[in-house]
């Protein structure tokens, strides 16, 4: 029997519809609506009370007016009584219109959490899931504050039906997603996570979104997940296919659900407990196995679910990075997909492979398949899959293979789709610049992707050729000549003329010699171009003429001549006119020397970060960077009480860096790996060698913050990414060479531990260094990290304090006033306590001091001082000796734009030293 | 996370619309003309997926969409998400419906919207999936039409 019969339903409802449909133009479509809504708004506002059958038909017409894409600002009302109907359909109807039209922040929410309370107390599982849904649905702060509290205990009461444990568990995760801090699982955490084991598949399929996304916030908390998440995804994949019944799909025992355990799993590092390990490994050998088997079914749908969950598979062993002969084995699964008939497959391959492109132990593999993909980029038909294409192209170039992909790429341009031009031709020049061994190559390279897509060569990208042929002398004749000759052709790319004026008034005199390209010729070349070019580009070109003059005096009459013509010294653009009136006088009164010196060549332009890569950056979002680099981070640091690890060639450019070899053989390495970064311990040395260059500002910035720029001057760019866990901490350090030019010799030294980072980093490049760090006591001296580097010949040195500092091992406590002032009172020694009054810094704005306070990393306690100007927080210290509980009160003074800050702990010294670092805070 | 789930016809009339995010009515009409214009434009037996559009968050988001005849599915996905496994998710809700409505046709998602955002609600809920199983779904369909029926019923009677 079909669910739903279609006889029944509303007819008033399906005559409005129908009239709608029938309408002939959009005018007649608004004007029926229009005369609906007076209708209905009358309905609503009329003195007979509508039964509540009506009131659904209504809110129906009213949805439908809303899917076409009219405003509805009326009925909101009407909804809400709905909710607590007890008749099924008309509370139905009531929840389905708020959770389309109502927004989180309506100020309906409060009469709505009230009807919603009700249904959950209802015992009737079908209420209670339409309130679930609806709390779901809107997912405001306020109703958070209502049911965070009320919905685990729905979620793992045992007598809790099926159906509403699933919804309960993606309400919990809604509300987790929206107010993290309102949701504490604290005593729920080890029930949650074994609902993973329960009976009923629906229940473990909503559970394990919840527990995976809690996962990735808290990922001690729920490390029992792993094993758990092991055995279920063993008994998957080894069962049958009809042992699963309905969870089976099209001959695939429970695709959806392995899938998501796979990705489970890919939040945490391989298990460390070998008899888990193994079933894993069993279990991803299977997949990977069952792959080769013949399908069981024709469908696409059956093959679909297979390669789902072995995509799933194949992304787990890329995350794990260990095991070679599954890497290996991935990787040829992938190779194979790669020339698949099916173009899902085709561009999940491709995909993957980029990630697996940037993993060290594959780089090499996937190179193997550059035909294969040069193949894709010309012949696929979707350019879906063509723009994976190039993405992979770009993973996957190296020095060994620039020239290629470069070459590919541009032949691929003179026909890509416009829609993913600009961002090809953005890549192409980073490559071009990036492993460019001879620069005429380079030069040719960018003037070839003006010529072919001139179009979408963005200013950065011209404005950077310019930048590097006046910085290198040895390609300047070459890049005259070059931009000679593509001047030659009939119709020329205004970015060319840019481009051409630019560099032979800078240096057309290297290639004057040749009467093919005698300075006169050079000129009237570049003139020919003169009348169809815009403002900007004419304005460059004047330039151009004058700077001839000074190089070629036989050119000066034929140039002032040109200056002088009505069309430039009367021109009705102003800055045109100006330029033509200054030139020509300058050209006019000015001796030769004067001449030389106001026209002498460009000088070497400042180095900075390559423009072109940070446009990239832009363009691809700030997600994109920081994913890979994330990964980058997660192959390096694979020890926790380890040091520093090397560096690799990081972000945007995705490329695996092959460690040099040689970084150990200079002896840069400083002395033995000391346990961790404990700071008190042997930071005598260097602090003696570098205490004047120490830089504070930086340091005091990250207090209350664990990512942004440490250090920025011309040359570097140093950022910083942290995170830390109970005593553990993990810093990320990226080394961006703002310059072109490679610093050699790069070292850096920690006070306590360093391995070496990568020695070498190019000219706009970046490099990453890992440093793990483990607090064993306190401490309050931070520490020193030692910078050491060639810029073009010069030895820079520089110290930085490393921002780690005690606070950062904060594990929040939360707690009520009654227990507040109870610990208060036991932290009474006066060595416990440490106070400071000090003068405002900043605007005493009441929601940036919480959000200091948070950042400081402990709990920031509500409603516990009598005083509701007042911030009291709470927190533990953890370190590897002892955790020493800390309390703080900060009392705003907004008159005398003063505070006081009062710290007590069990620690003396800890208490001073928070208060030290807090009291430039504020 | 799945962001938001659109059908439309191949004139692009939307015919049911489900964000999991907010967005202003405006920007949501916006993102289906938008989707729209992306997917029709497409040949056919060609990839599913592409890059979501700019007003969805670009290149962060997927497009996974399935065409039925005059319909279009699309699911717009972060990157958690399998995309296969999204295409399967699309295949057992459409299957769901054939179920629902006997041989379902663009009119019935039009005349019985509310049944269609009822048995999405069964599937996917604040944009995590909750049940795959298509005859736990239908069961639970089934359960409310015969509510819903009992009151009409009972609706009839009274006014009698």
């Amino acid at each position: 029997m079909p669910a739903v019969s279609k006889g029944d339903g509303m007819r008033g409802l399906a005559v409005f519809i129908s009239d709608i449909r029938n309408c002939k133009s959009k005018e007649a479509e608004i004007k029926r609506i229009n005369k609906e809504l007076a209708n209905i708004r009358s309905k609503f506002k009329g003195d007979k009370a509508l039964d509540g059958y009506s009131k659904k038909k209504y809110v129906c017409k009213l949805l439908f007016i809303f899917l076409l894409g009219h405003d509805i600002d009326f009925g909101h009302m009407e909804a809400v009584n709905l909710l607590s109907s007890n008749k099924y359909t008309e509370k139905q109807i009531g929840y389905l219109f708020i959770s389309v039209l109502v927004n989180s922040n309506s100020e309906l929410i409060r009469l709505i959490n009230n009807a919603i309370k009700n249904d959950l107390s209802s015992r009737n599982p079908t209420f209670m899931c339409l309130a679930l849904h609806c709390i779901a649905n809107v997912g405001s702060r306020e109703m958070a504050e209502a049911f965070a509290g009320e919905i685990p205990r729905i979620l793992v009461a045992g007598d809790t039906m099926d159906s509403v444990k699933q919804s309960a568990a993606l309400c919990l995760l809604r509300l987790y997603k929206t107010s993290p801090d309102l949701v504490l699982m604290g005593e729920w955490t080890s029930r949650v996570v074994h609902l993973l084991n329960d009976q009923h598949m629906g229940v473990v399929t909503a559970a394990i979104s919840l527990i995976t996304c809690l996962s990735q916030k808290n990922p001690d908390e729920f490390k029992t997940c792993v094993s758990l998440a092991v055995s279920r995804l063993s008994r998957i994949v080894s069962s049958a296919s009809t042992d699963l019944q309905d969870y089976t799909y099209y001959f695939v025992p429970a695709p959806w659900l392995s899938c998501k355990l796979l990705r489970l799993l890919q939040c945490y590092p391989p298990p460390e407990d070998g008899a888990v390990k193994g079933r894993l490994v069993e279990c991803l050998e299977t997949i990977l196995n069952k792959a080769q088997e013949p399908p069981k079914s024709k469908k696409v749908q059956h093959s679909n679910a297979k390669n789902a969950i072995l995509f799933e598979a194949i992304s787990l062993i890329i995350h794990y990075d260990s095991e070679p002969n599954l890497l290996v084995r991935a990787c040829n699964q992938l190779g194979q997909f790669l020339q698949h008939r099916e173009t899902n497959l085709r561009y999940l391959a491709l995909e993957s492979m980029c990630t697996l492109a940037s993993s060290e132990f594959s780089h090499e593999a996937v190179k193997t398949h550059i035909e294969t993909v040069i193949n894709a980029l010309k012949t696929e038909r979707d350019v879906s899959v063509r723009q994976r294409a190039a993405d992979l192209l770009y993973a996957m170039c190296d020095r060994s293979n620039a020239k290629q992909i470069v070459a590919e790429m541009l032949s691929y341009l003179e026909t890509a789709d416009y829609s993913i031009r600009e961002e090809m031709v953005l890549k192409v020049a980073i490559l071009a610049e990036k492993y460019a061994v001879d620069y005429s190559w380079y030069v040719d390279t960018i003037l070839n992707l003006i010529r072919i897509a001139g179009d979408y060569v963005s200013e950065e990208v011209w404005y950077r050729v310019i930048q590097i042929v006046i910085n290198r002398d040895d390609v300047q004749g070459y890049a005259a000549k070059t931009v000679f000759e593509a001047l030659q052709a009939p119709a020329c790319h205004e970015n060319m003329v840019k481009v051409g004026g630019y560099i032979l008034g800078e240096f057309g005199n290297l290639i004057a010699g040749d009467p093919r390209s005698s300075p006169l010729v050079q000129f009237n070349l570049l003139h020919s171009k003169f009348h169809l070019c815009s403002v900007p580009t004419r304005a460059l070109l004047l330039s151009a003429y004058i700077k001839f003059i000074n190089l070629f005096p036989e050119t000066k009459s034929t140039i002032q001549e040109v200056l002088r013509s009505d069309s430039q010294i009367r021109n009705s653009d102003v800055e045109l006119q100006q330029r033509a009136v200054e030139y020509l006088k300058l050209s006019s009164i000015a001796s030769t020397d004067v001449l030389a010196t106001v026209l002498e060549e460009m000088p070497p332009f400042p180095e900075r970060e390559s423009s072109i890569l940070a446009k990239l950056k832009k363009k691809k979002g700030p997600g994109a960077v920081s994913v890979n680099e994330l990964e980058e981070g997660k192959r390096e640091g694979g020890e926790l009480n380890g040091g520093g690890e090397r560096g690799g060639d990081s972000s945007t450019s995705a490329v695996g860096s092959t460690p040099s070899p040689s970084a150990d053989l200079l002896g840069l390495r400083a002395g033995p790996p000391v346990t961790a970064a404990a700071p008190s311990a042997g930071s005598l040395l260097v602090d003696v060698f570098s205490e004047a260059g120490v830089n504070d500002d930086g340091f005091l910035r990250f207090v209350c913050k664990n990512n942004g720029v440490l250090f920025e001057n011309q040359l570097l760019q140093i950022g910083i990414k942290s995170e830390y866990r109970q005593n553990l901490g993990r810093m990320y350090l990226f080394y961006g060479n703002k310059t072109s030019v490679q610093f050699v010799t790069f070292t850096t030294t920690l006070n306590v531990q360093a391995k070496p980072v990568e020695p070498l980093i190019e000219g706009g490049a970046q490099v990453q260094q890992v440093i793990n760090i483990e607090c064993l006591t306190d401490f309050s001296d931070a520490p020193l990290l030692n910078i050491k580097f060639r810029y073009g010949g010069a030895l820079q040195n520089l110290t930085l304090k490393l921002p780690v500092t005690i606070n950062k091992f904060f594990q929040p406590t939360e707690m009520a006033s009654h227990d507040f002032f109870q610990r208060w009172k036991q932290l009474s020694l006066p060595q416990q306590e440490a106070q400071k009054i000090f003068k405002a810094n900043h605007a005493m704005d009441t929601e940036v001091l919480k959000a200091k306070l948070l950042g400081l990393g402990m709990a920031l306690l509500e409603n516990v001082d009598p005083n509701p100007e007042n911030f009291v927080c709470a927190g533990v210290i953890q370190t590897k000796a002892q955790q020493v509980g800390s309390l703080l009160r900060l009392e705003p003074n907004a008159q005398a734009q003063m505070y006081r800050l009062t710290v007590r702990s069990s620690k003396d010294t800890v208490s001073k030293r928070l208060c030290e670092l807090l009291a430039e805070q504020f | 996370m799945i962001k938001a789930i659109l059908i439309f016809n191949n004139h692009g009339k939307p015919r049911l619309s489900k964000f999991y995010e907010h967005y202003t009515e405006d920007t949501e009409q916006q993102i289906i003309r938008e989707t729209f214009h992306l997917v029709s434009k497409r040949d056919e037996n060609i990839c599913n997926f592409l890059e979501g559009g700019l007003l969805i968050g670009g290149s962060e988001n997927k497009l996974i969409y399935r065409h039925y005849a005059t319909l279009y599915f699309v699911f717009c996905v972060d990157s958690s998400e399998s995309e296969l496994g999204i295409l399967d998710l699309i295949q057992v809700f459409v299957e769901t419906l054939d179920k629902c409505f006997e041989n379902v046709c663009e009119l019935d998602l039009i005349f019985h919207m509310d049944k269609v955002h009822n048995i999405l609600a069964e599937m996917v809920m604040g944009g995590m999936v909750l049940e795959t199983n298509m005859s736990e779904i239908i069961t639970q369909a089934e359960a409310h039409n015969k509510m819903e029926k009992s009151e009409v019923r009972a609706a009839l009677l009274r006014s009698d």
